[in-house]
């Protein structure tokens, strides 16, 4: 088991209103431990109190009440300059009158580091960030890419416990993201330091972390790996920030340990799906999550083609798959039909609810596509559909 | 589809009055000559009497009405010392009040300089009780006439002295001299000081500070190491433009000053009152072009706060 580095107990952080007597709660009774080595994100919308809990963990800010500890250490009364932690700020804040190696050196110097062996080891810090060759240029001269290794230099030569990064990669382009997500995970990988990056970027968050706590309005919602998070979301909003998600109202009509069914507004059919939470009770309206991957449709009259080339018949297919107790199987109509490329994308008319489906052209077009206003058989697992709390 | 609802425009004659073109254009000729001669009408009311001065200056004659040749005569008189005049009561020569105008110019852009910047930074930096009211009355010296600024200092220092004199009696009486004239200055000055330094500072970004804490500088090493280096370029402007102001004083300092304490200004006027010779044309240019070199660099300095670090 590995041990904790960076221990949150029940941060509060309160800021002053607009008026005086009202205060706005940024972060609210927020409990976390983060473990060491681990890449951990804080992820939420603008506004959600992520940042200001970077903050609070580097010493910015100070929480209205609760604990920070750093590998068990309290830190209510240490200064930013003395925490074991640094800091890749979103706008990188290069120092602008110094150089690239004078900005990498900063930190050491501060630390009474000799001269010349600041400067080796702010050249091994350029060298891992692949930036040897610029480090006589001033950060005005750099890229937003380089910048943005320089910054991770200059927080990594100081070698900390954790690195703090507050939306490292938000202020560049779609494909150097790409690319600097997976040197990020790598570089962490290799130095094992625990590394909290904040972001508002679900794909970022669910490709780098092996953690990811999901906030919303100050508190945190959901805390898991990636697959966790995205699989079994345990409310609306998580279900909703973090891939697409189409929301069906209805009541529960009954369960049975981690599953239970659910009667649509409009649809016969009762629908099996995994509960949330156990404490959901009977009659009670919920909504249930659908992804539009987990969503499969074949024609009621005609064949069923599969990837591999051959076919059934549409009736026999479906009663084989009414043999499984998990399968939902309802019947519906094509509303619209949107070509994608490697998708297409079917809105499903469901006794009146709209369903968003994906469906991978794996073969040629004719093979998968249905055309709006055929009549279609709907079905998914019941496992890959969440029963949540209105 | 629709299509028998839509219907292609009808191509049409393109017509056009070339009388009333031709009229437009004239128009606009004239508006373009019109520009011109504005520019060149207020161009010429700003520097024609400069421009006036400064050829007089080189005039081989005492008479400031007619060309009679070119000469720098009038120059090296300034700094041969022969030109002088008398002031209430004492002579002073140009390159006395010279001297006494650097000195006090640099002295009271030294205290301006130090206070307007810790100003500075408190204001944008620190929350503080009062800080709008502060912030609000600080640009007074700035919009108040100087005559009653000038009056107001005289009046002050006149109480003050008054008190001490009447305090110790049996002492040499405290009365205006050089550090009058410096508060006088400093007074004024602070104001253009913290516009320029602060307008630098709020042009920082704030996070180059948090940058350097996180990195393990103290507060102190945090200012001298990134604060300071960065708003070094204002605080310089902000100096430049003190130094000038004071340099150009006259009412402040008239009015605050002590007998003999006579500044380039006070001479200046004192000649004046005799009529325009070429002596006062020539420190005149001189003073332009001085004024103009530091303003010049101020602006300089203060342009290049484009580059903060900023994004």
């Amino acid at each position: 088991m590995p041990e904790v580095a960076v221990d949150l107990r029940h941060i509060i952080k309160e800021f002053p209103g607009q008026r005086r007597d009202v205060t706005f709660r940024a972060v609210d009774d927020v409990s976390l431990e983060i473990l060491e080595g681990e890449f951990f994100a804080l992820l939420g919308p603008s506004g959600c109190g992520k940042t200001t809990m970077l903050r609070m963990i580097a010493g910015f800010e100070l929480p209205t009440s609760g604990e920070i500890l750093l590998r068990g250490k309290a830190m209510q009364d240490v200064p930013p300059f003395h925490r074991p932690v640094n800091t890749v700020f979103q706008d990188y804040a290069l120092f602008p009158h110094m150089t690239v190696l004078q900005n990498v050196m900063f930190g050491l110097e501060m630390e009474g580091v000799k001269k010349a062996e600041a400067s080796r080891r702010a050249d091994e810090a350029l060298d891992m960030v692949r930036l040897p060759q610029m480090a006589d240029r001033k950060p005005r001269q750099l890229s937003g890419g380089q910048q943005q290794r320089v910054a991770l230099a200059r927080a990594l030569v100081k070698r900390p416990q954790v690195l703090l990064l507050d939306e490292p990669l938000g202020a560049l382009d779609l494909k150097l993201r790409k690319e600097m997500q997976i040197e990020l995970a790598e570089m962490q990988d290799e130095l094992g330091i625990t590394f909290i990056f904040v972001t508002h970027d679900q794909e970022e968050a669910l490709t780098m972390a092996d953690r990811i706590a999901v906030m919303n309005g100050g508190k945190v919602l959901q805390v898991g790996t990636p697959e966790e998070i995205y699989d079994t979301p345990n409310s609306r909003f998580v279900a909703d920030f973090i891939g697409e998600t189409v929301f069906l109202p209805g009541l529960m009509a009954g369960k049975d340990g981690e599953f239970g069914w659910v009667q649509l507004d409009g649809v016969e059919t009762k629908i099996k799906a995994s509960l949330a939470a156990t404490d959901i009770a009977e009659n009670q309206s919920v909504t249930v999550a659908v992804r539009p991957e987990k969503i499969n449709l074949f024609p009621i009259k005609g064949k069923v083609r599969y990837p591999d080339g051959s076919s059934d018949e549409a009736s026999e297919y479906k009663t084989a798959l009414l043999r499984d107790p998990d399968i939902n199987l309802v019947e519906g109509i094509i509303k619209s039909a949107n070509y994608i490329g490697t998708d297409t994308r079917y809105t499903v008319s469901v006794g009146g609810h709209d369903i968003v489906v994906r469906i991978q052209n794996y073969g040629l077009r004719s093979d998968t596509h249905f055309e709006p206003g055929q009549h279609v058989n709907v079905f998914w697992d019941a496992e890959t559909v969440r029963i949540l709390v209105q | 589809m629709a299509q028998g609802t839509l219907t292609r425009p009808v191509r049409s004659e393109v017509n056009i009055d070339v009388a009333k073109m031709r009229r437009d254009l004239r128009v606009r000729q004239i508006g373009k000559v019109g520009y011109f001669l504005n520019a060149l009408a207020a161009y010429f009311f700003l520097w024609a009497p400069i421009l006036v001065l400064v050829l007089f200056s080189f005039n081989d004659s005492r008479s400031v009405a007619q060309w009679q040749g070119f000469t720098t005569r009038w120059y090296t008189g300034i700094f041969e010392n022969v030109a002088g005049t008398s002031v209430r009561g004492s002579t002073t020569s140009i390159l006395d009040a010279l001297r006494n105008s650097l000195v006090i110019g640099s002295l009271a852009t030294l205290f301006a300089t130090v206070l307007g910047t810790a100003l500075a930074l408190a204001i944008v930096r620190y929350k503080f009780p009062g800080k709008r009211v502060l912030d609000s009355i600080l640009y007074l010296p700035v919009i108040i006439p100087e005559i009653a600024q000038a009056i107001s200092l005289a009046l002050f220092f006149k109480i003050v002295f008054d008190t001490i004199n009447l305090m110790r009696p049996d002492q040499p009486p405290a009365t205006y001299g050089y550090g009058t004239i410096i508060i006088g200055h400093v007074v004024f000055n602070i104001a253009y000081v913290v516009i320029v330094v602060r307008a630098r500072l709020a042009d920082m970004n704030p996070r180059l500070e948090e940058a350097a804490r996180d990195l393990g500088a103290n507060e102190w090493q945090t200012f001298w190491r990134v604060t300071f280096p960065l708003m070094l370029p204002g605080i310089v402007a902000g100096a430049l433009l003190a130094f000038t102001l004071s340099l150009d004083d006259y009412i402040v300092t008239a009015m605050n000053r002590g007998i003999g304490d006579a500044t380039l200004t006070v001479v200046v006027f004192g000649m004046m009152r005799r009529g325009v010779s070429p002596e006062v044309n020539a420190i005149s240019t001189l003073m332009i072009i001085f004024s103009i070199l530091l303003i010049g660099i101020s602006l300089l300095l203060q342009g290049r706060s484009a580059v903060t670090g900023r994004g």
